[in-house]
């Protein structure tokens, strides 16, 4: 039968041909009970939690937990309405104070989640006639962006400064130029070189938005991000972020000193035609954020494990995405995609769970077990994840 | 630059990209002809650009299928 569905055949027979030969499917995996942010009972085992984003372990943490059932009383389940009509609470507007003053920064718009932040700022600041000029690396939700704000768009290749500069160059003089960036690159989990890279956009007289969902939390001294530890922040036109991850619920936001930024909230399609977040959603993140601006002692431990796994890795012989760790984020190089559902197979028995990405997500048409740690792994969890490494990695044939 | 010496650049520019070998044509598409895969398309349009001093932005390359509408796009956009 041929249809609009026969675009889908070459995918469909690649995951038929993967789950026949008794593969477990990396892409159908349930949680069936959370016991913590690093630990659940995953298709019915004890699971230790290495692929999850929540790299400062909130999404148990007491205070937020209160927060949010508290929110839950008091406001209910739902908002049931847009922000710029019946959907902006108290705790809306709470959470996006917390957000200015987490950031140092005049402005803050909060989306439902960090997808659309992404759409929403870019489509509607990047028009028609407007430049792009973007890392070919850049997470969907930057493409899906600039594809809905009909902007010209001008790839280069992945933090090289020079490609970069050269197509800022060549944009018709008057055009509007719009530069984006990400401070950590999820895939690979290499950080971008901002300082350099802002400058150079700077000099063309480009705006720049930077995308800082992988470092909020723990990289830079306040944890504001990559733009922040390389002293850049200021240079910074919109940050984008997320709930998802250090903050530990969902949703997104950008973060910006522009004049005029108040005015997006009228124009940007994805935050106006969409339900704002419910009341718990907004209130849990709020107590997170705050508590973020404190955990100085909990970024210190979650690069402390960062660091002891990509040794231990990289002793125990695997192919990392980067030679030192350069965030909380810890690819490890698979050969192709059966090896790679094989060993992540392999360590889901051994009782691990890691991300498996795979083309078109990845880079240069790479499988990728991608780890992140959270600062709520243990210094023995982490041993235990190097040795269930070892043991899987020896089984499936990866290392020697 | 005139079609024809544009033409004879960019099949300079071509030759180590297309590493199967095949006969181009003004008529050889890119994804089917010559296999071109995304990583391989940014490569040869950064190349392109270098070259000429141009930029072919992702809505213009939506539209450049065939090697010969390569060669007019290149054309125009030196103006």
């Amino acid at each position: 039968m041929t249809d609009l569905f026969s675009k889908f055949d070459p995918l469909i027979e690649l995951r038929t041909n993967l789950l026949s030969q008794g593969q477990e499917d990396p892409f159908n995996l349930v949680m069936e009970r959370v016991v913590s942010p690093t630990e659940a009972i995953c298709n019915g085992r004890q699971t230790i939690l290495l692929g999850t984003y929540n790299y400062m372990g909130m999404t148990f943490d007491p205070d937020v937990i209160e927060a949010g059932k508290q929110a839950l009383d008091d406001f209910g389940a739902g908002t049931t309405g847009s922000r710029v009509l019946n959907g902006t609470y108290a705790g809306h507007r709470a959470v996006e104070e917390a957000l200015k003053e987490f950031y140092g920064m005049d402005h803050a718009m909060v989306f439902s989640t960090g997808y659309q932040a992404n759409l929403g700022i870019i489509s509607t600041v990047a028009g028609k006639g407007d430049y792009i000029v973007l890392d070919i690396d850049s997470h969907a939700s930057i493409w899906d962006g600039c594809k809905l704000g009909d902007a010209e768009v001008v790839p280069f290749k992945h933090n090289d400064i020079e490609a970069m500069d050269k197509r800022l160059g060549r944009i018709p003089e008057g055009a509007g130029k719009l530069v984006i960036l990400e401070g950590v690159y999820s895939m690979l989990g290499d950080i971008a070189p901002l300082k350099e890279m802002i400058a150079v956009a700077k000099k063309h007289g480009a705006m720049v938005l930077v995308d800082e969902a992988h470092s909020m939390g723990f990289i830079g001294e306040h944890g504001r991000g990559v733009a922040e530890d390389q002293g850049v922040l200021d240079d910074v036109d919109f940050v984008i972020g997320t709930f998802s991850k250090s903050v530990g619920t969902v949703g997104g936001f950008c973060v910006s000193n522009h004049p005029k930024f108040e005015i997006l909230r009228l124009v940007c399609r994805p935050y106006v035609f969409t339900a704002s977040l419910p009341p718990s959603v907004v209130a849990t993140a709020a107590t997170s954020i705050r508590k973020l601006m404190h955990a100085g002692n909990k970024r210190a431990h979650l690069w402390e494990n960062s660091k002891i796994l990509h040794k231990g890795l990289t002793e125990a012989g695997f192919q990392l995405g980067t030679a030192e760790p350069q965030s909380a984020i810890i690819a490890v190089i698979m050969p192709d995609l059966e090896k790679g559902a094989a060993m992540w197979e392999a360590l889901l028995k051994e009782g691990l769970y890691v991300n498996l990405a795979r083309p078109p997500a990845t880079p240069a048409n790479m499988t990728l077990l991608r780890c992140s740690l959270c600062a709520e792994h243990t210094a023995e969890q982490v041993q235990t994840i190097i040795g269930m490494f070892q043991r899987a990695g020896k089984a499936v044939g990866i290392i020697g | 630059m005139d079609r024809a010496a544009t033409a004879e650049k960019i099949a300079g520019i071509i030759e180590p990209f297309n590493k199967k070998g095949v006969e181009i044509t003004e008529a050889s598409t890119f994804a089917g002809d010559l296999e071109f895969d995304s990583l391989t398309v940014m490569d040869f349009v950064a190349a392109i650009e270098d070259e000429f001093d141009i930029i072919i932005s992702m809505n213009q390359q939506a539209e450049i299928e065939s090697y010969g509408q390569l060669i007019d796009a290149v054309v125009k956009l030196q103006g």
